[in-house]
């Protein structure tokens, strides 16, 4: 047998063990306080995980608490698994978003596949049947095979995850720079569908009551994840490997399955996913929920390992496990319905009366700590904040005023840039039709599913030009909710809601606080300009690597109802002789914009205006005319600009457009102008369409591929076709050719 | 029509083929657990996607010992008809009710994406309701769906006419573009494509409806002989 020899208390607090597992000396003096001695190994373990920024918010939660977070058909806002909206008719949504950023960046595959695994349980542990994934991601370079590595694996593993469990991937976004070089984003959101009766809760209520463990083996994968996750990513990043997780999506399905038969039965009362901090996290928080307490007993805890210590077992962060709370005496039922998706019920634990959460190991009592002290009493730190010396430097710098000399080439290298090239090749590697209810797939503005045995539908969308957040953080947060509203509306949807993923840089500095803040704020007023308040979503703090932080990235995911089929609306133009109409105004803003980082090589100036009643006005315009039945197609005016959305109006149609404006041709082009959308009306509703939108109408779709742009100062002729081959073949020929 | 849906652990397009044949067709249809010994009753088998057992070990590799599946084996020999698509088709092929094996495809990517078929057969129960020669838009989405076989083996395949698909531009290598087989007898049919899921409009096409069709229209057809 291992012996194995745990730090005492003593040396714990002489040596400063808890340093190395991320908690400070202020708040290990805090955990010494609140116990009345001093915690063992065991019990300082619980406390770091717990108290780690991925579990406890620590430092963003006074920022968070500016989000709007409640509307008319909110069911469930943050705190829980997943935020839930209504949709009527005794129907509701539920999603959410996560990072798994970390984990990524050194086990591209397996931190990717198991980001998927665990928002998909974060769904399901609501209640919901998960019935569509999507997901943001950032890379540095493509250039570099190190980023090629990642970017490849990244993909392969979201669609080894997905693909297995039988979700549809149907939506997303890919963005290249080389402010994510030793950090990517890999960040995951989960859409589920439920009735009201069906909601539950993570929470451990009834003394007595039975804790019991569904799921895979506890290993020593995934120890110290959340910790992990929570600081920078160091020279030494290699050395954390242990700590990323490996997935197996075939237990996952199982225990989809098994999970969504089990909340029907009247003798569940409470569920939780043992998501990072695993088992420590799911029972402190379920027990500190209910106003109870919960003992284990280690000894009955499934083991993938011999010889595991409770320290491990309650750091492990092993997947596809969850946590039930189970009314006494019905234990044999739960287990049935369990077994029969080849899976195992045990009963690990019980709800005490005592708010402790009790373990016991080997006859010996392992650990006992109060659950408010685990779940409620982390330190909340009010970060000093501090405006960065770039941003003053920003602002103060005159417009950016891009010179072009070759107008038809740089147009062709906007389209070849990766962030901005057709990224079939990501969407083809998932599995995006399966549950046979994507009616939009990947590639239009927002995914569409169509909820069977109704009318109606759900768009949805992950959103954030970072660029914009970097050089302008509260401007650039209000524009990636806007621009997620504006592809949800060019769908034929109204915004419900959204979930964000805060990906930033360390807030422990006062400029990276800011740049949290700030965006934070802008997003806030965006949110009650646009009605659609924050359900829920995550926190990605430490997005550093050797001392450069990321571009700050808050990442948004947005759910819209569509009432009708006949409003689902795409963004490929559908007959030749359709107007083509601009909504909203081109003004010369290039800071932030493809082009500015083709030219330069990165991203200097101010971030484009945005004026939240415009956007509003502008939204709610399109919106009416797609209900009235007057648009054949609408795509947002976003990165890359004109340059982007025209082509992409009309690729794979086989169609070409001739328009005519009164800007400057660069302006047209390249200009990243705000709160425009370009949509195409038949002819004979056009005069309808103009007089409810107040829209230009610039030209008309033409059955030549050819694209025409009549600019103030001079004519352009581009052939599709070849626009086409550019686009569609960037991200191939980066992926086949060697570094 | 009465139609059993099997289910395997880890099966994931069980709800869209009793989706197609049930709410799309009108016919009916049954999940049926893979620990069930019996298909009393049933008029067809449908075997749906997935990755049954997680694809561990091999696709299909692990479901041909499901209990299930000596009753499929033995309503495949009284000549009834076994629809099998995509982990279906690898299921098939491991129970050795098709010839074959499928492997990674060609540039070893799961592919998702809507292909053209050509219509090799019409003359088989799950084929009958197109033409010969036809072309049709069909979902494929798959990691391991490039079929191959010896040269004898394709060689009795076209002698007998148990091509029943290819495809016209090879998405994943398989040999002689196959994208769907059935055996000798012409009742146990598998293909890599996804007929469920292009059976409605509104999800971007229904060229797969045909194929079931096809099997309600002979399956009245032989009703009538009994």
């Amino acid at each position: 047998m291992l012996l194995t020899t745990e730090p005492t208390a003593t040396h714990i607090r002489e040596e400063r063990l808890y340093a190395t597992m991320g908690l400070t000396d202020e708040e290990y003096a805090l955990v010494v306080s609140l116990l009345g001695r001093e915690p063992n190994y065991t019990e300082i373990g619980l406390f770091s995980v717990m108290w780690s920024e991925h579990c406890s918010y620590k430092n963003s939660k006074p920022v968070l608490r500016k989000f709007p977070t409640t509307g008319k058909h909110v069911l469930q806002g943050p705190g829980e698994g997943a935020g839930i909206v209504d949709i009527g008719d005794g129907q509701a949504v539920a999603f959410k978003i996560e990072s798994h950023n970390h984990p990524s960046a050194i086990e591209p595959y397996q931190g990717a596949a198991t980001g998927v695994g665990g928002i998909i349980r974060d769904i399901f542990s609501m209640g919901a049947r998960p019935v569509a994934l999507l997901n943001s991601l950032r890379f540095g370079d493509l250039n570099e095979s190190r980023v090629k590595h990642l970017f490849g694996h990244v993909v392969s593993g979201i669609a080894g995850y997905g693909n297995c469990v039988g979700i549809p991937t149907v939506g997303g976004e890919v963005a290249f720079d080389p402010a994510y070089a030793g950090n990517p984003l890999v960040n995951a959101m989960c859409v589920g569908l439920i009735r009201h009766e069906d909601i539950q809760k993570g929470i451990a209520e009834g003394v007595g009551n039975s804790v019991m463990y569904v799921g895979a083996t506890t290993g020593r994968d995934g120890i110290h994840g959340a910790t992990f996750a929570s600081e920078e990513l160091g020279e030494d990043a290699d050395e954390k490997r242990p700590a990323v997780q490996v997935g197996d999506p075939f237990m996952e399905k199982l225990l989809i399955e098994a999970c969504l038969e089990v909340i029907k039965h009247p003798a569940l009362v409470g569920i939780q996913d043992m998501g990072a901090a695993g088992l420590t996290s799911s029972s402190a928080e379920m027990a500190s929920k209910a106003g109870m307490g919960i003992e284990m007993n280690l000894d009955l805890v499934p083991q993938r390992e011999a010889d595991m210590t409770p320290y491990e077992m309650m750091l492990s962060e092993s997947q596809e496990r969850m946590l039930l709370v189970v009314k006494a005496g019905h234990e044999d039922e739960i287990e049935a319905i369990v077994t029969k998706w080849g899976l195992h019920a045990i009963k690990v634990g019980v709800v005490i009366e005592e708010k402790v959460l009790r373990l016991l190991h080997q006859g010996e009592v392992a650990a006992e700590v109060p659950v408010d002290a685990l779940a409620e009493d982390a330190p909340v730190y009010h970060k000093p904040s501090k405006v960065p010396a770039y941003y003053e430097t920003f602002q103060a710098m005159a417009p950016v005023q891009p010179v072009v000399t070759d107008v038809l080439t740089t147009w062709k290298d906007v389209l070849a840039m990766p962030t901005i090239a057709s990224k079939r090749w990501v969407y083809e590697q998932y599995d995006h039709m399966v549950q046979t209810s994507t009616v939009v797939a990947p590639g239009s503005d927002a995914a569409v599913i169509r909820i069977r045995d109704t009318d109606k539908a759900l768009a949805m969308t992950t959103d954030c030009n970072a660029k914009y957040v970097y050089l302008d953080p509260r401007v650039g947060g209000a524009i990636a909710v806007a621009e997620a509203a504006r592809n949800i509306v060019a769908s034929g949807a109204t915004p419900l809601a959204l979930t964000d993923c805060l990906n930033f840089g360390s807030p422990d500095k006062p400029e990276g606080f800011w740049q949290l803040d700030q965006a934070v704020e802008g997003m806030a007023e965006a949110c009650r300009a646009l009605d659609t308040p924050v359900i829920g979503g995550n926190v990605s703090l430490y997005n550093e690597s050797n001392g450069t932080a990321i571009y700050p990235t808050p990442v948004v995911g947005m759910v819209g109802l569509i009432d009708k089929p006949e409003h689902i609306t795409t963004s490929f133009a559908k007959e030749s002789g359709d107007i083509i109409f601009l909504l909203g105004e081109t003004k010369p803003e290039f800071g932030g914009s493809a082009l500015q980082m083709l030219q330069d090589g990165e991203v200097s100036g101010q971030a484009p205006t945005l004026d939240l009643e415009t956007e509003s006005r502008q939204q709610q315009a399109l919106l009416a005319a797609i209900r009235e039945g007057l648009v054949t197609a609408a795509h947002d005016v976003s990165e890359g600009g004109l340059a982007a959305a025209l082509p992409e109006l009309v690729f794979g149609t086989g169609f070409g457009a001739d328009v005519t404006v009164d800007t400057d041709l660069v302006t047209t082009l390249f200009s990243e102008s705000q709160s425009r959308f370009l949509v195409t009306v038949a002819p004979h509703q056009a005069d309808a369409f103009a007089k409810l939108t107040k829209a230009t109408r610039i030209g008309q779709v033409t059955d030549t591929p050819q694209l025409t742009v009549r600019a103030s100062d001079r004519l352009i002729e581009m052939d599709v076709t070849e626009l086409e081959r550019v686009w569609e073949g960037a991200i191939p020929c980066y992926m086949t050719s060697e570094a | 029509m009465k139609f059993a849906v099997i289910v395997f652990p880890g099966s994931n397009c069980d709800l869209d083929m009793y989706h197609a044949v049930k709410d799309v067709l009108g016919e009916e249809a049954d999940y049926v657990f893979h620990t069930e010994t019996s298909l009393d009753g049933y008029d067809g088998v449908l075997l749906p996607g997935g990755f049954s057992y997680g694809d561990y070990l091999r696709c299909g590799a692990i479901a041909q010992f499901s209990p299930i599946m000596n009753e499929v084996k033995r309503f495949a020999e009284e000549g009834r008809p076994v629809l099998g698509v995509c982990n279906g088709f690898q299921v098939l092929v491991e129970a050795g009710l098709l010839p074959g094996v499928l492997m990674r495809n060609r540039d070893l990517k799961f592919m998702c994406k809507t292909v053209e078929l050509k219509v090799e057969t019409n003359e088989t129960m799950f084929t009958n309701d197109y033409e010969l020669g036809e072309t049709i838009q069909v979902p494929i989405a798959h990691g391991e769906g490039n079929y191959y076989c010896d040269e004898a083996t394709l060689e009795t395949l076209r002698a007998n006419g148990q091509i029943a698909f290819t495809y016209t531009n090879n998405p994943n290598g398989s040999v002689a573009n196959i994208a769907g087989i059935t055996n000798v007898q012409g009742n146990v049919l598998g293909m890599m494509p996804h007929p469920e899921r292009a059976v409605e409009a509104l999800l971007g096409g229904e060229d797969g409806k045909r194929l079931f069709t096809s099997m309600v229209k002979w399956g009245t057809r032989h009703a009538t002989y009994n």
